[in-house]
């Protein structure tokens, strides 16, 4: 048995966080394992994005209590970057442009660091190259935006495709989707999700933060949490998803008052 | 930094030795009375007139002052406190700065050096040449020189062009006659070697692109020593009807350097200019680029970067004068400013009655990397014709958190992540480059003057 088999990738235990001095998550618990994708679901100001963006390691949100376990190590204790070279990935909500840099010469940078962190060689241009363009072709996609700055003058599902690109070349184990649905249309949406979708393996574990149900249809939950005011007021299965969409949260929140 | 930085602005000029700009300007009056009296370089009537209305423009003037709009921010005080005698005619030491040109006119203090020059398959129809040496040549060459020198658009109120003018002999003369292409670039390389004294030379560049013609032309300034010196040279680019052209302007002097500039380029009907003016030197510099689009759908990209680090200060007054219909330009400029350097921006758009459908866009960014580190952005918009698309925007600020955590949650450190972001901002100015060789060059550069995220000083002599 290996320890990822035995370890939960992710152990979010008594979580509290606040930014500006304001609570925002108020005693998180959860538990993510490889091979299981959670989808976290919950109206505005739930604290959703502030989850994902704890785990990344913004330096904007304070974590006032309570541990997360990544792989049995102390995520707390790591630097973004650190996270990143240790498998964490996530997908922003509002992906950042960057002038002057290509997507190619990006994305190389940002796998030479994960590698050399990894004990792997570093790739030279040639090489990384060869690899692009097997990683495009995993998700169904081109190299149309592999010479533009990144994500400048990017559209909306642009942004959120080269997101997904970025996950399939760092491999990462742990990926956070961050409203990765938002302001994509239907077709859009389809791409994305079902390039996610394609990334799913047994030794790997997806967040999917969302606030609608539809990016579910692509990206079939294995859990559904429903979040409130900073807590987890309600776990489930997929069929949860539905029934939030059909019923909207309301009732959860009522139901979580009690 | 270390080295010989000119005084900075603010510092208090003239407290042990006053040099009153009266003198300052006598001197240069009488260094022209000493040039023209020697012949100057036996020169035609028509040339002698040009000199003599310039030194007499720059003599009625005198230096401007901060109290003139255009300079407010850009004192000359430095300029009238050295006592810079004429550069000697000899050429300096060592071999001159290259990037592997092949194709080079090399100027040591403002004149022909033939023997450092490499100027052999050039194409058919290129006519490349030294202006002293066209002047004293055939009728045919004189009166082409005649017919575009200090003609086209050199505004008459700019005295450092007209000061200039007064001490005109040699210089770099490019002709492209209707419809040549120069595949290759041609680099002309403008190199100060002072001699020990403070001393001023006048560079000089016209380049003349007939209809239909296509040509990269760079233009170099170096230095051969460490010494103060001041350059004051003036370009004139006049692009004929449907010619496509590239200057790529490298600033890049000593830090003892004073380096005073214009560029004046005129457009006709259907043709395209991409200036390129990058700093990468001098510890003081004052650049003035007027763009006169004057035929119909002329098209203009005026992309420039400077990279200022320790007590460098550069100021840029850019015009681009929309005269005729259907005209396009785009001006980027990026500043990176580290230590306590200032960078200096003023963007004039002109949109002249009749230039309809004229489309205009102009940014200027600043990446501001230390507390004392200082930019200043006044863009100007002038429009006087009522169908017309003109945007501006500027920036200033230190890198932006949001896309420092973004690099790093993708493993980048921190130290790495700045670099690259710092990086960047010059990156996207070069990436506007037509010439990959050029571009990747002056890539190399850029990486090494941005390391870690910092402007380093220009590289030593080469």
């Amino acid at each position: 048995m290996t320890p990822a088999a035995r370890t939960p990738m992710l152990e979010i235990s008594d979580l509290h966080a606040s930014v500006e001095g304001k609570e925002i998550l108020r005693g998180i618990d959860l538990t993510v394992n490889a091979g299981e994708v959670h989808a976290i679901m919950g109206p505005n100001g739930s604290g959703k994005s502030t989850l994902a963006q704890v785990l990344a390691g913004h330096p904007a949100y304070a974590v006032t209590g309570g541990s997360i376990r990544y792989q049995g190590k102390d995520l707390l204790e790591l630097d973004p970057e650190e996270r990143a070279r240790e498998g964490v990935f996530l997908a922003f909500q509002y992906p950042v442009a960057i002038r002057g840099i290509t997507n190619a010469y990006f994305l190389r940078s940002a796998l030479n660091a994960v590698r050399k962190h990894r004990g792997q060689p570093e790739l030279d241009p040639l090489e990384f190259l060869d690899l692009l363009a097997e990683k495009l072709k995993s998700i169904d996609s081109d190299d149309g935006l592999m010479n533009r700055p990144v994500n400048d003058g990017f559209s909306g599902g642009e942004k959120k495709r080269n997101e997904i690109l970025q996950m399939a070349v760092l491999e990462p184990r742990l990926a956070i989707l961050d409203e990765t649905d938002s302001g994509l249309d239907i077709d859009a949406l389809r791409t994305v999700a079902g390039a996610v979708d394609k990334l799913r393996r047994p030794d790997n574990a997806t967040v999917v933060v969302t606030h609608y149900q539809r990016i579910l249809n692509y990206i079939t939950p294995d859990f559904v949490h429903v979040l409130s005011a900073g807590r987890i007021v309600l776990s489930g299965g997929k069929e949860l998803a539905l029934e939030l969409e059909a019923r909207g949260y309301d009732w959860v929140r009522a139901e979580a008052a009690v | 930094m270390t080295g010989c930085g000119p005084r900075r602005r603010s510092d208090p000029v003239g407290t042990e030795r006053v040099t009153r700009p009266v003198d300052a300007v006598q001197r240069y009056v009488a260094q022209y009375e000493a040039f023209a009296a020697n012949g100057g370089g036996a020169a035609p009537a028509w040339l002698r007139e040009l000199r003599a209305a310039g030194i007499a423009r720059f003599a009625d003037a005198g230096f401007p002052t901060t109290r003139q709009e255009e300079w407010r921010f850009t004192s000359v005080a430095p300029l009238i406190e050295h006592a810079f005698v004429p550069a000697p005619a000899g050429a300096g030491p060592g071999p001159v700065a290259a990037r592997g040109e092949t194709l080079r006119m090399v100027f040591v203090n403002g004149k022909f050096a033939p023997d450092r020059s490499s100027l052999t398959g050039l194409p058919a129809g290129v006519r490349v040449g030294s202006l002293a040496a066209l002047l004293a040549g055939a009728s045919g060459a004189a009166a082409f020189v005649e017919r575009h020198l200090g003609r086209g658009a050199v505004p008459a109120d700019n005295v450092f062009a007209a000061l200039n003018t007064a001490f005109v002999a040699d210089g770099a003369v490019i002709h492209l006659t209707r419809g040549a292409v120069l595949a290759e670039p041609l680099h002309v390389i403008f190199a100060s070697a002072p001699g020990g004294t403070p001393a001023v030379s006048h560079p000089r560049l016209l380049l003349v692109a007939d209809e239909q013609a296509r040509a990269t032309v760079v233009e170099h300034y170096v230095a051969l020593e460490d010494a103060p010196y001041w350059t004051n040279a003036v370009t004139e680019v006049v692009v004929g009807d449907g010619a496509d052209v590239e200057v790529v302007r490298i600033q890049e002097e000593r830090l003892g350097a004073y380096h005073v500039a214009s560029t004046h380029t005129r457009q006709g009907r259907d043709s395209a200019l991409r200036l390129h003016p990058l700093v990468l030197g001098a510890g003081w510099a004052r650049h003035d680029i007027t763009n006169v689009l004057d035929g119909p759908g002329a098209e203009l990209l005026l992309n420039g970067l400077y990279l200022l680090g320790g007590r460098q200060h550069a100021d840029h007054h850019t015009v681009i004068d929309h005269a005729q219909p259907d005209g396009r330009s785009h001006e980027f400029m990026n500043g990176v400013l580290d230590g306590s350097a200032r960078g200096v921006f003023n963007g004039r758009i002109i949109v002249r009655p009749g230039a309809q459908r004229t489309d205009s866009k102009q940014t200027n960014h600043n990446l501001v990397l230390s507390e004392e580190a200082r930019a200043d952005s006044q863009p100007q918009l002038e429009i006087y014709a009522d169908d017309v698309k003109c945007t501006h925007g500027a920036t200033l600020g230190p890198l932006d958190p949001k896309e420092l955590f973004y690099l790093q949650s993708r493993g980048l450190a921190p130290e790495e992540a700045r670099a690259l972001l710092t990086y960047g901002f010059g990156a996207e100015i070069l990436e506007r480059l037509r010439h990959p060789g050029l571009r990747e060059g002056l890539d190399g550069t850029l990486r090494a003057r941005l390391a870690a995220g910092h402007v380093t000083e220009p590289a030593p002599l080469h």
